[in-house]
């Protein structure tokens, strides 16, 4: 298959996600959300994941975690950690693994804690699901990762009910609770999209230190290229939900293989370049519905041909560590170019 | 909170004015107490003296105050139709009452939140859809039916259950007679706690039911059930609880009604409570008796709002928050 390639050290990565497929039944046909989508998070290594609304970031984490909203299901494909199966697992034991050894952080911290318990129990409800200790040792340890994520008088502060934090401090507390179980891999679902400007960066920074400290990995979903240039490792770009183009993020960015991506970094105002106008894209991303045949990007294509209207695009390994999905980069359409 | 407390009892004491200036000039208008206390061939002068006796030539204000300033003290006169202070009557028939709507209410909350969390979390069950079904009877169908179905049904045909009355007593204390303690007291509580409790509970069931699926979309929800705690902790834990919040208004006016309205149930079933009273009341025109009812419900719907908004207090800490930082 076509997929990732192993990691460089011959290590089984830690998430491995083989020809994801999400699928929605609807009384008008089954919807696919996510088409064949694969890629791999090493220990300890931040994946960016950006794309589009409705491009399958968000969905990607749920499908990972075990929580897609019905009617939507897995319909095929594999998500492996530590190369074990989860995607699979009994619902008691799929519980077992979320918060011990998958975190998840929210969107917005201002609905993501339960208003009616103080700080104190939700932290220490979380860690004695999941760890064998005394209520005493629970909250000791609840109040030095408080202090960890940079709440300040932590230990009084604890016993305050979430409407008694900021935005910024109570997504520090979402942070807090979601690794509170020291879990080996974090999705972190825009955790900053509904923050002010000017605490954004803290949060990314407790985040990705906290991480980097335990040795876990993240999956950071963002629409925001400009935090993944800064915080992630490599970046995987999603489109009508599949993988346009994977590779590390100083290379996406900087020379981008795949038109969607070009056109992506295109829309991006930067200070050292002086252009007049930002492109953009023209269209928009196609409805679950009407995905285009071959390529899904097709339509849109500044560089589209004939193969892209008809067949689909497999993932193609660019042997430098980059893995795109565009027929521009198979042997055969460069053989055709070389003649 | 002391101000606040406070507050809510000076709101609470304009209400009971309000509803006690217009019980008062409503029943001025219900008919001529004096033609149903006397006989047919009273003379002119013997009514013109009772008149005088009771009061009743006095100017509307003057008799509003003389009510007023001996409500306060609990004296709401002497009944016309019985010749027994009001203030007796009502407290010898009120534990009858009282009994009545705590069992329904208890059983209409347990039940309904029972109900509505099972149908919540089941939702598309058949269980759960008969539920739905049946409540939609308990919804629709008018009280006295119910109760005379369920007369029908449980004590005429399959004899398992009186059918009116309250069975024996037992004296408590002296002013409270209860009919826990007996067999025949306790037989006799189940089919009019149903009658009155069954619209409770299914208006419970169905509020539960409804802020339950709302609250299982909530974020906090998604999040919890991602830190992998137990589908036991989600539900009951976190749903539950904040499923409750506005349950807690709505059953605690609602158990306000349950004592208002339990006029039909007891009327119905010859229960011996203030209901049956207040309905006897009526028809003899017996003014200090109908005051004194409606001042005693609106005095208990006063003091369940009370304690209704206190226990908001107890469980919403956002509220704490908002009233302490009012109070500075």
């Amino acid at each position: 298959m076509s997929g990732p390639s192993e990691n460089p050290s011959d290590k089984t990565p830690l998430l491995s996600v083989r020809d994801l497929v999400v699928e929605f039944p609807t009384r008008r046909g089954t919807l696919r959300a996510l088409d064949k989508v694969s890629f791999d998070i090493a220990q300890g290594e931040v994946l960016g994941m950006v794309g589009e609304s409705g491009a399958g970031k968000s969905l990607t984490g749920a499908a990972i975690i075990g929580l897609l909203e019905p009617p939507g299901r897995i319909a095929g494909g594999e998500i492996r950690l530590r190369g074990e199966r989860i995607d699979n697992l009994p619902r008691e034991k799929m519980r077992r693994i979320r918060g011990r050894r998958i975190g998840m952080v929210f969107q917005d911290p201002l609905t993501s804690l339960n208003p009616l318990y103080t700080v104190a129990q939700q932290l220490i409800e979380t860690i004695r699901t999941h760890m064998d200790v005394s209520e005493g040792e629970a909250r000791k340890r609840a109040v030095a990762l408080l202090d960890r994520v940079g709440i300040p008088a932590a230990a009084r502060r604890i016993d305050d009910y979430p409407h008694h934090f900021s935005g910024g401090m109570r997504q520090r507390v979402v942070i807090a609770l979601a690794l509170c179980a020291e879990p080996e891999l974090v999705l972190a679902d825009e955790p900053t999209t509904a923050l002010d400007v000017s605490v954004q960066a803290q949060i990314i920074d407790v985040l990705k230190e906290i991480c980097a400290e335990r040795g876990a990995s993240v999956m950071l979903i963002t629409h925001d290229m400009g935090v993944i240039a800064e915080t992630a490792d490599r970046v995987a770009v999603l489109y009508a939900g599949r993988v346009a183009e994977i590779g590390p993020v100083r290379d996406v960015i900087q020379a981008a293989e795949h038109p969607y991506t070009a056109g992506l970094m295109g829309s991006i105002p930067t200070l050292t370049q002086n252009a007049a106008r930002l492109t953009q894209i023209p269209g928009s991303m196609p409805r679950l519905n009407a995905i285009p045949q071959g390529c899904a990007f097709n339509p849109r294509c500044p560089k589209v041909f004939d193969r892209c209207r008809t067949d689909r695009p497999e993932l193609i390994d660019r042997d430098n560590g980059r893995h795109v999905s565009c027929w521009l980069y198979d042997a055969a359409t460069q053989q055709v170019a070389h003649d | 909170m002391l101000a606040f407390i406070l507050r809510r009892v000076l709101q609470s004491v304009i209400v009971m004015l309000t509803v006690a200036l217009v019980a008062f000039a409503l029943f001025r208008f219900v008919g001529d107490p004096i033609a149903s206390m006397v006989g047919q061939e009273a003379t002119l002068a013997e009514r013109m003296e009772l008149r005088e006796a009771l009061g009743l030539n006095d100017p509307f204000i003057v008799q509003f105050f003389t009510f007023l300033s001996r409500a306060v003290v609990g004296d709401f006169g002497i009944s016309y139709r019985l010749q027994q202070p009001v203030m007796e009557l009502i407290l010898s028939r009120l534990p009858a009452t009282l009994e009545l709507a705590l069992v329904s209410g208890i059983a209409a909350f347990v039940f309904g939140v029972g109900f509505g969390v099972y149908t919540a979390l089941r939702r598309g069950g058949w269980a759960s859809s008969s539920i739905m079904t049946v409540s939609l009877i308990g919804v629709s169908l008018p009280t006295f039916l119910i109760g005379v179905l369920l007369i029908w049904v449980f004590a005429v045909e399959l004899q398992w259950l009186p059918s009116f009355g309250r069975g024996d007593v037992v004296d408590l204390g002296g002013w409270w007679r209860t009919g826990f303690l007996t067999e025949s007291g306790r037989m006799s509580m189940i089919l009019p706690a149903i009658t009155l409790g069954l619209y409770q509970m299914t208006l419970i069931m169905r509020l539960v039911r409804a802020e339950m699926l709302e609250v299982l979309r909530a974020d906090y929800i998604k999040f919890a059930r991602a830190r992998g705690l137990s589908n036991r902790a989600v539900n009951f834990g976190h749903a539950l609880k904040n499923t409750l919040v506005p349950v807690i208004t709505i059953t605690g006016l609602q158990l306000g009604s349950i004592i208002a309205f339990s006029i039909i149930t007891e009327t119905v079933f010859q229960w011996p409570g203030v209901g049956a009273l207040f309905i006897n009341s009526v028809r003899f025109v017996d003014v200090p008796v109908m005051a004194a009812y409606l001042m005693l419900i609106a005095l208990v719907f006063v003091v369940i709002n009370l304690i209704v908004d206190l226990l908001y207090y107890l469980v919403d800490p956002r509220l704490r928050l908002d009233r302490s930082a009012a109070g500075h």
